[in-house]
């Protein structure tokens, strides 16, 4: 019985075997088989993803990054942060109790590269956007261990004092348009002006950025200087629209569901 | 070194040198201001030192003696030189790192000393400048030696090896800038990548053209691992690094995944980094150096076949079993836990294979460190298998996910097992290579193997400790139904665990920093003996390439 159960196998075995035995006289032989064998993998479960549409859900009110925010997000990555922030709220109890709704599939839909990160020496950060003020995080960027005296995060306090570059962002906008993110050419074009506007509430850039991102945009000193816009304007700015891109993830599980 | 090249292959060379500078003066030009300007300047910079050792060799005569009758060894020996270098550059760049964590002020006032900046230099100084390196030498030094035929060319061999190191110091100078992609062990930005892929097409071109010369009707074992490691590294490395650059003048570049598709990207990637790179070419090491230094044949031929077709199919299933619980939908994550499961079939018969095939050779494993290496990497291989497809289950990975537990399970299998087999087969072939008898102490190499296993196993069990106490916290809750820990107190419990990991990573770097001092006196001091068969001879000779079953 049991020896019958086996025997497809072992025929199998013997075969594949067989197989191999004349394979590995011919390199080319050998070289198509390896690339087919560890195709078939990798197609299975990628190429269904850009196909199913149940994938990444739907959510009308999806924004996109501003300028200011983009820039934000280079320097997150930029300065690796990425190697100790997660920004993926897994589907578990604990997790959603300590950081918020788990994340959805279309929060990272215009996230090129994606963050959801690896290891969390320090908490996840997919919901971070509005939890402190801004003037708590630049104090935190600048000398963290001032807030947290426990915290092993490096200090961040040069990015007070770089002036944002913001000339090559028409550029970068226009790249991410070619890999998918819908930005109009006026949002291309203005790229430059809205990044410095986004810093500066009540100038005529400022309005540019209600006009182009939506009134709820947040157009404030990020970091608290009023002369000029700075890399540390960009990486709060970013950091406060983390969790804020949309609500599709609180509609999704409104709290008091338990 | 350049002697043994002909005057046309000398001018060839000075060619790419040519070809190389243009390229560097470009990049520097066209990329003033930005980080991609620098990279010009190293660009420039390494054609011009190429350039100079070959215009010194340009006017000397040329080799008169029939080359094909000696195997070409020059480039190994350069490489496993090279991969020394970088092993001391990585792990102390690692050292670096975790001290870090443990006292985060260890750093300078100035933004490339960052975690986040230096983190890369030590994954990629271990993984492609150590383990890479290494990889491209013992390839040169196996497939000849298992096809009993010379090096199909002399500037290629060259070529791709400093071709690949020339793409690591772009890669480790560019974390250092600011320079990366955030993609986990696919940093490097979008010239770079386009420069590897040149490099790796040479690479696989050479390794063919090289078993085409072969002597042999079969292609021995070790070549399937390195041709799988060769190929399936090229697919990935194109597929995850398909980006748009913001500008042709910049090093700034956009994936051309985003959210839910790049995560999946980036893990096949990922996972089969691990698979490919740090697996398979090393199984090659393994497959050659272990019954070649044991002296006796491997155990199963049949039980390879089935190893090396099961790793090279399972494995690049198993990358979704890193995004469990996530938005990744959950078709995926079962596949990959399910084949994750699976893998442990093949792993094991792999590392089964080399254990069985010590038997009648294990006094040797007691009295020669060398073999000793070699042993206990294939130990560590079979226990990170077991480890990984367990870690891969979803109920376990709810817990062990973002802690240290992962990063304690890459560590035993990037220190125990390819660290350890590639410093075995250094130890092994570097006497042969540079004709000495011995190497220079083995009394170093005692040392070195007790230190690079203290090293580990004291690593290992600091991260398992950290990992599991932190995915506990993170998940414990009080009476009244509320988290009973902040993020914060979870960080102070892992202080102790971050010493001792630092402690075990300096225990490892020293061991490292002997095996190239032992290295650099075998090569100058060690008594000179001429091996007794170390050249191309037909399949008619008596002594196989490798010790070989009845």
């Amino acid at each position: 019985m049991f020896r019958k159960i086996l025997s497809p196998f072992a025929r199998l075995f013997e075969f594949h075997a067989r197989t191999h035995y004349r394979t590995e006289r011919h390199s080319m032989a050998l070289t198509l088989g390896i690339i087919v064998a560890a195709g078939v993998g990798g197609f299975v479960e990628i190429a269904p993803l850009f196909t199913i549409d149940e994938t990444v859900e739907a959510a009308p009110d999806m924004r996109l990054y501003t300028p200011l925010e983009q820039a934000g997000r280079d320097i997150y990555i930029r300065e690796g942060c990425y190697a100790c922030h997660s920004q993926m709220i897994r589907t578990l109890q604990d997790e959603v109790d300590r950081y918020g709704p788990y994340s959805l599939a279309v929060e990272s839909q215009y996230d090129h590269p994606m963050l959801w990160g690896s290891k969390r020496t320090g908490p996840d950060l997919a919901r971070l956007g509005n939890k402190y003020s801004d003037d708590w995080h630049v104090r935190h960027l600048v000398d963290p261990r001032a807030v947290v005296p426990e915290s092993v995060m490096p200090q961040y306090a040069f990015l007070l004092d770089t002036t944002l570059e913001t000339e090559s962002l028409p550029d970068r906008l226009a790249a991410l348009r070619v890999v998918g993110v819908p930005y109009s050419d006026e949002q291309i074009a203005n790229a430059d002006v809205d990044a410095r506007g986004q810093a500066r509430p009540d100038t005529d850039a400022a309005d540019g950025v209600s006009e182009r991102y939506g009134d709820t945009t947040g157009i404030r000193q990020f970091d608290g200087q009023r002369d000029r816009v700075t890399e540390m304007d960009a990486l709060v700015a970013y950091l406060q629209i983390l969790g804020g891109l949309t609500d599709a993830a609180f509609e999704n599980q409104p709290l008091g569901e338990d | 070194m350049m002697e043994r090249l002909t005057g046309a292959e000398r001018q060839i060379a000075l060619m790419i040198c040519v070809v190389m500078a243009t390229v560097g003066l470009v990049m520097a030009a066209a990329g003033r201001g930005d980080p991609m300007g620098s990279h010009g300047a190293i660009v420039l910079i390494a054609a011009g030192i190429t350039t100079f050792f070959v215009l010194r060799a340009i006017g000397e005569p040329e080799p008169a003696e029939d080359r094909t009758v000696n195997y070409y060894d020059d480039p190994t020996k350069a490489g496993l030189v090279i991969a020394l270098f970088w092993a001391v550059v990585g792990m102390g760049m690692g050292v670096w790192v975790a001290a870090q964590l443990a006292w985060p002020d260890l750093r300078f006032d100035a933004a490339w000393s960052s975690f986040g900046r230096i983190r890369p230099v030590h994954t990629s100084g271990v993984i492609f400048g150590f383990g890479g390196n290494a990889l491209i030498a013992t390839s040169y030094h196996v497939m000849q030696r298992t096809s009993r035929a010379r090096l199909a060319g002399h500037v290629s061999p060259w070529f791709v090896l400093l071709g690949f190191n020339l793409f690591c110091i772009v890669a480790a100078s560019g974390y250092l800038m600011g320079v990366t992609q955030s993609k986990e062990y696919a940093e490097p930005e979008w010239y770079a990548d386009i420069w590897l892929v040149i490099v790796w097409v040479v690479y696989f071109v050479l390794y063919i053209r090289t078993l085409a010369r072969r002597n042999e009707p079969h292609i021995y074992v070790a070549n399937w691992y390195y041709m799988a490691f060769i190929l399936v590294v090229a697919i990935l490395h194109i597929v995850n690094n398909l980006a748009v650059p913001a500008s042709l003048t910049g090093a700034k570049s956009y994936s051309a995944f985003a959210g839910v598709q790049d995560a999946m990207t980036q893990w096949w990637y990922g996972h089969n980094a691990v698979a490919f790179f740090l697996t398979a070419g090393f199984l090659g090491m393994l497959y050659y150096f272990l019954p070649k230094r044991a002296e006796r044949p491997i155990y199963s031929y049949r039980l390879s076949i089935l190893s090396f077709w099961g790793i090279v199919f399972f494995y690049i299933w198993a990358g979704s079993h890193h995004l469990h619980y996530t938005a990744l939908p959950q078709w995926v994550q079962t596949l990959g836990m399910t084949f994750s499961v699976m893998l442990l079939v093949p792993s094991w018969a792999s590392a089964g294979n080399a254990l069985m095939t010590l038997n009648g050779a294990w006094h040797k494993v007691r009295d020669d460190a060398t073999l000793r290496f070699m042993m206990v990497a294939a130990v560590f291989y079979g226990l990170s298998t077991f480890e990984g497809s367990f870690m891969a289950v979803r109920a376990v990975n709810s817990l062990s996910h973002y802690t240290d537990w992962t990063v304690g399970h890459v560590h035993a299998g990037a220190m125990g097992w390819v660290a350890l087999i590639t410093f075995g087969s250094i130890y092994s072939v570097v006497p042969l290579l540079w004709k000495r008898e011995t190497m220079y102490s083995w009394k170093l190499v005692e040392w070195h193997f007790w230190l690079a296993l203290a090293g580990t196993v004291i690593y290992v069990f600091a991260m398992w400790n950290s990992g599991i106490i932190q995915g506990l916290m993170w998940r414990t809750y009080t009476e009244s139904g509320t988290l009973a820990y902040s993020f914060t107190d979870t960080l102070v419990a892992m202080h102790p665990y971050y010493v001792a990991r630092a402690c075990g990573g300096a225990l490892f770097l020293t061991g490292a920093i002997l095996a190239a001092y032992n290295v650099y006196m075998t090569i100058r001091h060690a008594p000179e003996k001429r091996p007794e068969r170390d050249y191309p001879t037909s399949s008619e000779a008596t002594e196989p390439p490798v010790p070989a079953a009845e």
